[in-house]
């Protein structure tokens, strides 16, 4: 049986993701979709969903909602307190929900986002082939805010398979392997050797189309300006400031700061969990 | 033949191909378009480059650079562009500043930018987005120092060597010089960009 949730509290930025709209890069639509994957696909499984099924992405601060009707639910990604009714729960585990129970999500404890995943997904309209909010684009629903009212699709079946998934938690200083990018011959000799052996800050200034970090300056050996090119989830980008910024899933399609170098498909997940304050490394591959 | 080409790695799944011209990248997306979708899963033009990407794992380089060269040598006739007659009215608010600025008159500019054929050369910024070449060369005014917090749909604008038709609201840097009505970018369609990258357009005075 399909129901819904309403949103009590939205928490700081919530809003629905599936794994993105590909294919649409030419147009000027970036993919979208959960800024970390494999926790989504996480989330999904834990409930018996298909993995690509749209789940919710909490961002720090997570949302407060009531679930019409009874339903298992599993929280993944950053680590942060689940109340259901006020009882703490599991994380990366799924739980039986009564109906018209309370869901908590709290403050992440580490790292950036968490996902709600629920049995039957989140059942919004989809746009080109996605559920996803780009915040870029403007496309998909809008963020979560207090008094929506959600419809959720109807759980496909069987009882999940798995009742609970052993995840290593997030490091507290990642390592992400980035290989040479296509414009890094436009830095001096000494900017790769900064780019990984400078421990960066994640600024506050960061969301879902891109990471920028704080560091030592990045800088350029050609002036002239770069003609606009296409850019891959992941660039490493540096603009004139000479201050990085990681590429992440709502980032424009294409730009004109030069791409010092690319983090490993690996890796990208880990860089959408970048918590502003956070310090990070990168080493080459 | 194709063979020079330069590819440029762009991380573990995509690769940048540079080209001597915006038409040459034209070509070579059309000829690689059949292998869109699947594995290669973005063919994103670039003003002189192509952006492919992989799904999941991409070919090796040389393999990769093998498919392009193949796509490149392929002389096959390519379907004429799609062409956009775009109705406009010359009535933006720095269309008398630029004109200033080129030394003629807002009438002059008008005219001299509507006489000439455009080509989306590539999209970004904002979905449908699309930088338009082919302008006049004596209409090239820098961006603005102070970008607006709010330009409205449908502003036609001029920057540098682009012109372009906002899709949509948005924060921009170009100089706006008139505006058009016509819908440029609807999820909603089958084809949702109205100038996707290639197509020939044109503007006409309402």
């Amino acid at each position: 049986m399909s129901g819904s949730f309403e949103v009590l509290k939205p928490g700081a930025l919530t809003t629905v993701q599936d794994l993105g709209r590909p294919g649409f890069a030419h147009l000027g639509i970036p993919r979208s979709g959960a800024a970390d994957r494999g926790s989504l696909r996480l989330a999904n499984r834990l409930v018996g969903n298909d993995e690509a099924a749209a789940a919710l992405e909490c961002t720090l601060i997570g949302p407060s909602l009531r679930l019409s009707s009874e339903a298992v639910i599993a929280v993944t990604g950053a680590p942060t307190a689940v109340r259901v009714n006020g009882e703490e729960m599991a994380i990366n585990a799924a739980i039986n929900v009564p109906a018209g129970a309370t869901v908590e999500i709290g403050t992440a404890e580490r790292a950036l986002r968490s996902y709600l995943a629920v049995a039957g997904g989140v059942e919004v309209a989809a746009v080109m082939g996605s559920r996803s909010t780009d915040l870029l684009s403007g496309l998909g629903p809008m963020q979560l805010k207090a008094g929506d009212v959600v419809e959720l699709g109807s759980p496909t079946g069987a009882a999940p398979p798995i009742g609970a998934a052993p995840v290593a938690p997030p490091a507290q200083e990642p390592l992400l392997q980035v290989t040479r990018g296509p414009r890094a011959d436009w830095f001096d000799d000494e900017a790769l050797g900064r780019l990984t052996s400078t421990l960066w800050e994640v600024s506050n200034d960061s969301n879902r189309s891109g990471v920028r970090l704080i560091g030592e300056q990045l800088n350029r050996v050609r002036r002239d300006e770069l003609l606009s090119e296409g850019m891959a989830h992941g660039a490493i980008q540096v603009p004139p400031s000479g201050q990085p910024i990681i590429l992440l899933a709502d980032h424009p399609t294409t730009g004109g700061y030069p791409v010092i170098a690319v983090v490993c498909s690996n890796d990208l997940d880990a860089a959408g969990q970048l918590r502003p304050g956070q310090r990070l490394r990168f080493a080459l591959s | 033949m194709s063979s020079g080409l330069s590819l440029r790695p762009a991380g573990d799944r995509a690769v940048l191909v540079e080209l001597e011209d915006n038409d040459a990248v034209h070509r070579l997306a059309a000829a690689l378009e059949s292998r869109r979708g699947g594995e290669l899963e973005e063919i994103v033009p670039g003003h002189q480059t192509l952006l492919l990407v992989w799904a999941d794992q991409m070919p090796s380089q040389d393999a990769a650079a093998q498919m392009v060269d193949a796509a490149a040598g392929n002389d096959a006739e390519l379907a004429a562009p799609p062409e956009v007659t775009l109705r406009v009215r010359y009535d933006g608010p720095d269309l008398e500043a630029v004109a200033a600025g080129c030394g003629i008159s807002p009438e002059a500019l008008a005219t001299r930018h509507q006489a000439c054929e455009y080509r989306a050369g590539f999209i970004g910024f904002s979905p449908g987005f699309a930088y338009l070449l082919g302008g006049d060369p004596t209409l090239q005014p820098p961006r603005l120092t102070e970008p607006r917090t709010r330009v409205p749909a449908g502003s036609l604008a001029i920057a540098g060597p682009y012109s372009a038709v906002y899709p949509r609201q948005s924060p921009g840097g170009w100089n706006l010089i008139g505006s058009c009505e016509a819908s440029i970018f609807d999820p909603a369609l089958g084809s949702p960009a109205l100038l996707a990258a290639g197509t020939i357009v044109r503007f006409v005075s309402e």
